[in-house]
């Protein structure tokens, strides 16, 4: 009996190693490197330092930042070219998948933004809602954004709505979950792939994330998920050829600018930080979905 | 009985000598901010040869050789000499090119590899769908990589086959260029099986069609079934076929095919039959197998040219071809040579790349060394 106990008491802790989520695969970052994450439990201005250690997150290089975009091109055609429909049931089945680890969500989502037990779990239920609510818009947006046209002469004209390739986007920093999937949802939602980069202090429900689209028939390298310095790997990412649109949800003011001007280089698109906080929990509308969308106009000659 | 020393002692002396001797030579080898500026190591168009060694299409070549003709006299000499080669180990092969893959090239170093890698480019397109507007479109890349940087350097060859000569010359010298060479493959590229009458009859309508250098592929089924001697002298009897009747020869690269000789002791075999024979190149590999190209078997080949030349005198090229498609694999390669064969194959005229998708990573690589910024594919042509 005693021995039993003996056995409970003395047995190790499994730490869990949080990696980066690149292609499809949990690689660490190319650089070695990771940064200490604490909870928010009195977490100052400076935040990490104050509250009691919770992980080693990865901190990602601007190699790891390059790594991602060139996985995020490759499933461009893929997802891209994936039915409305088929994108709908992928991401409601990340809702899913989501729903069966609620638990550790609403653990990480408390310990990562000092939140009770109950409001964390309810975070998680809305994120979990929220991947339901992109999975219903992906095949009615072409509908509200697009249409027929009419035009003087003798052709039918349609606008349909077409995905914008790869987009970066910058996690808000104060919403760990609920915010990140506010931002991430409508991105893939519309066709686009996504270069990540988490919350800086709170990474690590972004991270676990990164576990649960990995399951979810979300093909490799739709999402990337990097963890580090925002100003770090946002800088190469707004400055790369290869990016066609940047989120700056997640910037300073000062960074935002910085970045929107580095992102001016090859003309992305840019949707800039909301200049008051935004509640993640109100009903979303359809702002993000169309932020990342063109507008492809066709002139077809109607039959003799 | 051997007239020569033989080439495995040497080569594990250089083996263990190399490492010291590379770091040594890594700041004059692998260039300076100056270097680079130049844009190319193709400028200095005197090929580098070092300790009185000749290129094997050199007249003094021939003499040399014939100092080995007691091993190339029959079949059975030359199997014997082949044979004798030493083994090779294979697992401190590999170890050493995965070694050799770890160093760290940067800044101008990095900038000096990319414009060299870049210059020893054999722009290549073998496919059955090659169209004139294709080659056209390949010779105009060859000659300005990249039309928005005039600094950039231009690739050594435009490779492709027999019939797309005259296409390519025209385009080249339309393009305003001579010093790209056009490269053509034949000898029934890429599978050699025709008649020998055949392969001398496609090598020689390569050459009268203008071709500076020709990639011929041996008969691996003979060189399998160990009739050397049938694969030497088609190698004599090709490289008789590159001749002008100005008196001057188209280079003759010879292709084994890694991929099909299966073991790295056949890979020596082959590297010391084809120098035999008159080789002016060695190349891995058709492109058109699963195993092309890899560092360990273009190691294996860089010391069959050292070995030769420290034996015979005679310098031979070498050029790995298929699978090398980022800027990073071809730095790797330009170590391994720096590192086995020496800075003297540092150059167009001795070592090249068969690529294609290989240009525009370097491309995309030297506007990320200028710019500072990643660069995508939107901003190289598509080919």
């Amino acid at each position: 009996m005693s021995d039993a106990r003996d056995a409970r008491e003395t047995r190790l802790g499994v730490f869990k190693t949080y990696k980066l989520y690149v292609g499809g695969k949990f690689p660490r970052s190319e650089s070695g490197r990771v940064y200490e994450v604490a909870d928010a439990k009195g977490a100052g201005k400076d935040g990490a330092k104050d509250g009691s250690w919770l992980a080693n997150a990865p901190l990602a290089s601007r190699k790891d930042a390059r790594d991602a975009v060139v996985a995020a091109r490759k499933a461009v055609p893929g997802w891209s070219g994936a039915t409305a429909y088929n994108r709908g049931q992928v991401l409601y089945r990340v809702a899913e998948m989501l729903e069966g680890r609620r638990e550790q969500f609403a653990r990480e989502v408390a310990d990562a933004e000092g939140l009770s037990k109950s409001k964390a779990a309810a975070a998680v239920d809305a994120a979990v809602d929220r991947w339901v609510w992109y999975a219903g818009w992906t095949d009615k947006i072409a509908q509200v954004a697009g249409g027929a046209n009419p035009v003087a002469g003798p052709y039918f004209n349609f606008s349909t709505p077409e995905p914008t390739g790869v987009v970066a986007v910058l996690a808000p920093q104060d919403s760990a979950l609920l915010g990140l999937v506010s931002v991430l949802a409508p991105v893939i939602a519309t066709g686009n792939t996504a270069v990540v980069v988490a919350s800086e202090r709170a990474p690590l429900p972004a991270l676990s994330l990164g576990e649960v689209l990995a399951t979810s028939d979300v093909p490799g390298g739709v999402v990337n998920i990097l963890s580090g310095r925002t100003a770090e790997i946002a800088t190469p990412l707004a400055a790369h050829q290869d990016v066609n649109a940047i989120d700056l949800t997640g910037a300073s003011p000062e960074l935002a600018a910085a970045l929107e001007e580095a992102a001016a280089d090859n003309l992305k698109r840019v949707r800039r930080p909301s200049p008051t906080p935004e509640d993640w929990t109100a009903d979303p509308g359809t702002s993000r979905l169309l932020t990342w969308l063109e507008t492809k106009t066709v002139w077809h000659p109607m039959g003799v | 009985m051997s007239p020569i020393a033989p080439p495995g002692k040497a080569a594990a002396a250089q083996a263990q000598a190399s490492p010291a001797k590379g770091r040594n030579k890594g700041p004059r080898a692998m260039g300076t901010a100056e270097q680079t500026a130049e844009g190319t190591a193709r400028a200095g168009g005197a090929p580098a040869l070092g300790e009185g060694a000749v290129p094997a299409y050199a007249p003094e070549a021939a003499q040399r050789l014939s100092a080995l003709a007691d091993v190339t006299a029959g079949d059975s000499a030359l199997r014997r000499f082949l044979h004798g080669l030493p083994g090779v180990d294979a697992v401190g092969l590999e170890a050493r090119a995965a070694a050799l893959g770890t160093r760290s090239i940067k800044t101008t170093a990095k900038a000096y590899a990319l414009d060299l890698a870049i210059s020893m480019i054999d722009l290549t397109t073998l496919e059955g769908a090659d169209t004139p507007g294709k080659v056209r479109a390949l010779c105009a890349k060859g000659v300005h990589p990249d039309p928005g940087d005039r600094t950039t350097p231009k690739v050594a060859a435009i490779c492709v086959y027999g019939d797309m000569v005259g296409t390519a010359k025209a385009a080249l010298a339309a393009a305003g260029d001579t010093d790209v060479h056009v490269a053509a493959v034949a000898t029934a590229f890429p599978s050699g099986r025709a008649a020998r009458s055949v392969k001398l009859a496609d090598t020689a309508e390569a050459v009268s069609a203008g071709a500076d250098e020709i990639d011929m592929v041996i008969d691996r089924g003979a060189f399998l079934a160990g009739r050397y001697m049938d694969v030497f002298e088609e190698i004599r009897a090709v490289k008789a076929a590159c001749a002008r009747p100005d008196g001057t020869a188209a280079h003759l690269k010879v292709i084994f095919e890694n991929g099909e000789l299966s073991t790295y002791d056949n890979i020596r075999r082959a590297s010391w039959l084809a120098m035999l024979a008159g080789a002016d190149f060695i190349k891995t590999s058709t492109g058109k197998v699963a195993v092309n190209a890899t560092p360990p078997n273009t190691l294996l080949m860089l010391e069959a040219v050292r070995d030769f030349r420290r034996t015979v005198g005679v310098q031979v090229g070498v050029k790995p071809a298929g699978g090398i498609r980022t800027a990073k694999d071809a730095i790797k390669y330009l170590v391994l040579v720096n590192e086995t064969a020496g800075g003297d194959w540092l150059s167009p005229q001795w070592f090249r790349f068969g690529a294609s998708s290989l240009l525009n990573d370097l491309l995309m690589q030297r506007h990320k060394l200028s710019t500072g910024r990643y660069s995508g594919p939107d901003y190289v042509t598509v080919d």
